[in-house]
């Protein structure tokens, strides 16, 4: 079992999210965060101030799928969330211990 | 026989016709209005003009309507218009210590007006009896709005009723004060602002409302024919604009800058906020400018037309400018060219044409824009939301530009018995009136900037000017108003 964290551009979201269902991901976790990579912040002016913003807004899925799936999963964000331009993100790939579903007290694979 | 004479019935016949007998004599004796002065009196009404005996004390209804409709609109310009745009350029810890600001002056504001304020404007007892006060206040006769009722006072309007003129007015008296938060913002205590807008509005605003508006006013070009100084200032350029923009400068020179200016982020938490706050401005402006002819008449019209152009020409100048310049037409570009060029167009609305007001607000995108992205970056003062950039300058260009700018063909007044009197006539024909509107502008700039040095050093020494630096950098909301503008 494998835990896939990926951090890509907010308007890439329903792309992703449906390139994922279509290879039969059945659940996921989504949230807002900011930060930035090499793609550094960008500036704002309001009148005559100029700002850094240094943290930049993306949106980071959690998805836990079974080793299997894991290269579909990878291959389905990477290909759908590309944009060619810096600042479209990165993919970790991460061992996970166990899986528990709480309804059920499944786990391990079961629990997925 | 005497039972029938004196039956309820025969009494009451008897009654009624004594009472109509009585009625025809009365009538007699102060002499009916002939038709011809009847007439005259309802043309009276169309042209704004004196009814005559015919109708005296008797409002105009259109006349009132719309009065009534632009103090509400000038109501409206602070809040929320103001308070919005404000609120939105602030960080969000201090979006509500804007709106308390905005919500506080319109009270306190009123209060004095009430007590006095209106009387010291629009009075005329000082100069009357002689007194040297006379020369900067009007009078004593309507403190605590005594005698202020729904008769005209024919000194300012025929036709509007002198309680809707003082509400009027009173919108003026509010949001001028309201305007000079935008410098101070997000630092200084509520109280000190309480104190500050009581001093000022008596030894600034008052003062300087009643020279350029008041009917024996020492600055008022167009109805007083013994005006020292023969300025003409249509909608507030020098009271309300220069007024509040310079005692700005002045306020957030001797309050100091926000702790973190330069150095930290002081973005604009809601450009959204701001954008409904201008809109909500530009469309009061009209009960503003338009409400300045105090009537529904044919300068109304003018300057409805010349508001309008003004501030879409100017709203358009200076986010083009942004673009040339820097690459992107912001929304607080828009935003801010709105506000100038109505701004600018105020001295000027009633007595410029529709040339005037393009040229006005070709200016007005320009000379603010540079004031706001160069001036402030050079001399580094921290005029928080540009209440200086935008009204001073603006304020300032205005007043000067209506010199050149003002004409008889829209306003006749310009031309009028008092105009003749004063000499204000013949600059207005000649040429030569920019002269007479550098002295009010030199006047106004001196008493707001020496009135404001005094009274804040007095508040500095006294209760103190700003809020402490904890409570700085925990936002004016929570520590001062206990509340947050947003729970998520």
């Amino acid at each position: 079992m494998k835990l896939v964290t990926a951090i890509i551009k907010p308007f890439k979201l329903e792309e992703v999210k449906d390139a994922l269902a279509a290879i039969g991901v059945e659940g996921m976790t989504v949230t807002e965060v900011k930060g930035f990579g090499r793609q550094k912040g960008h500036t704002e002016i309001y009148r005559g101030s100029e700002y850094t913003v240094d943290f930049l807004p993306k949106v980071k899925l959690e998805i836990a799928v079974g080793d299997a799936l894991v290269g579909q999963v990878v291959d389905a964000i990477v290909a759908a969330a590309k944009t060619g331009k810096i600042g479209d993100g990165k993919i970790f790939v991460s061992p996970v211990e166990d899986i528990i579903r709480i309804r059920t007290d499944e786990r391990g694979d079961a629990a997925i | 026989m005497l039972s029938t004479l004196f039956s309820p019935r025969t009494v009451l016949l008897g009654l009624a016709l004594a009472a109509t007998s009585w009625c025809a004599l009365a009538a007699d004796v102060p002499a009916t209005p002939s038709p011809e002065e009847r007439i005259a009196a309802l043309e009276a009404y169309v042209n704004n003009t004196d009814p005559g005996k015919a109708l005296a004390g008797v409002p105009g209804p259109g006349h009132n309507g719309w009065m009534m409709t632009s103090t509400a609109l000038v109501l409206f310009m602070t809040l929320p218009g103001l308070a919005l745009f404000y609120g939105g350029l602030v960080r969000s810890k201090n979006v509500l210590s804007v709106l308390a600001q905005c919500l506080g002056i319109a009270g306190l504001v009123t209060l004095l007006w009430w007590a006095f304020g209106y009387s010291f404007v629009f009075g005329k007892s000082f100069t009357e009896s002689g007194s040297f006060l006379g020369h900067f206040l009007g009078g004593s006769e309507f403190f605590f709005l005594k005698g202020v009722t729904s008769a005209p006072n024919t000194d300012y309007s025929y036709w509007v009723s002198q309680n809707v003129f003082a509400m009027y007015q009173m919108m003026f008296a509010i949001i001028t004060p309201a305007l000079i938060v935008g410098a101070i913002a997000e630092r200084m205590k509520f109280s000190a602002i309480l104190a500050f807008v009581t001093l000022w509005m008596i030894f600034i605003y008052f003062p300087l409302a009643h020279m350029v508006w008041g009917v024996t006013g020492s600055m008022n070009g167009v109805w007083n024919g013994d005006a020292a100084i023969r300025a003409i200032d249509f909608a507030g350029g020098t009271v309300v604009h220069m007024s509040s923009g310079w005692s700005a400068l002045i306020l957030c020179l001797i309050l100091g800058p926000r702790l973190g200016f330069l150095k930290e982020k002081m973005a604009p938490h809601s450009m959204v906020l701001c954008m409904v706050g201008t809109g909500i401005l530009w469309v009061g402006w009209y009960g503003f400018n338009a409400g300045s002819a105090l009537a529904a008449d044919g300068v109304a019209a003018n300057a409805f037309m010349t508001t309008t152009v003004a501030a879409a020409v100017a709203a358009f100048v200076w986010p083009m400018l942004e673009w040339l310049t820097r690459g992107h037409p912001s929304i607080l570009g828009f935003c801010s060219g709105a506000v100038a060029g109505l701004v600018v167009i105020t001295p000027a609305a009633g007595f410029t044409d529709v040339s005037g007001a393009v040229l006005i607000g070709l200016l007005a995108g320009a000379v603010p824009y540079v004031a706001c992205t160069k001036l402030k970056g050079w001399l580094k003062y921290d005029d928080a939301l540009d209440t200086f950039g935008v009204h001073a300058v603006g304020g300032t260009m205005g007043a000067l530009v209506t010199g050149f700018l003002a004409t008889a063909d829209v306003n006749s007044n310009l031309t009028g018995a008092y105009a003749t009197k004063n000499g204000l006539a013949g600059l207005v024909t000649e040429g030569g009136l920019w002269i007479e509107q550098l002295k009010a502008m030199g006047l106004t700039i001196v008493m707001s900037v020496l009135g404001t040095i005094v009274i804040a050093y007095l508040i500095k020494a006294t209760i103190g000017l700003r809020a402490t630096p904890d409570v700085e950098r925990q936002g004016l909301d929570l520590a001062e108003h206990g509340e947050e503008g947003y729970i998520y």
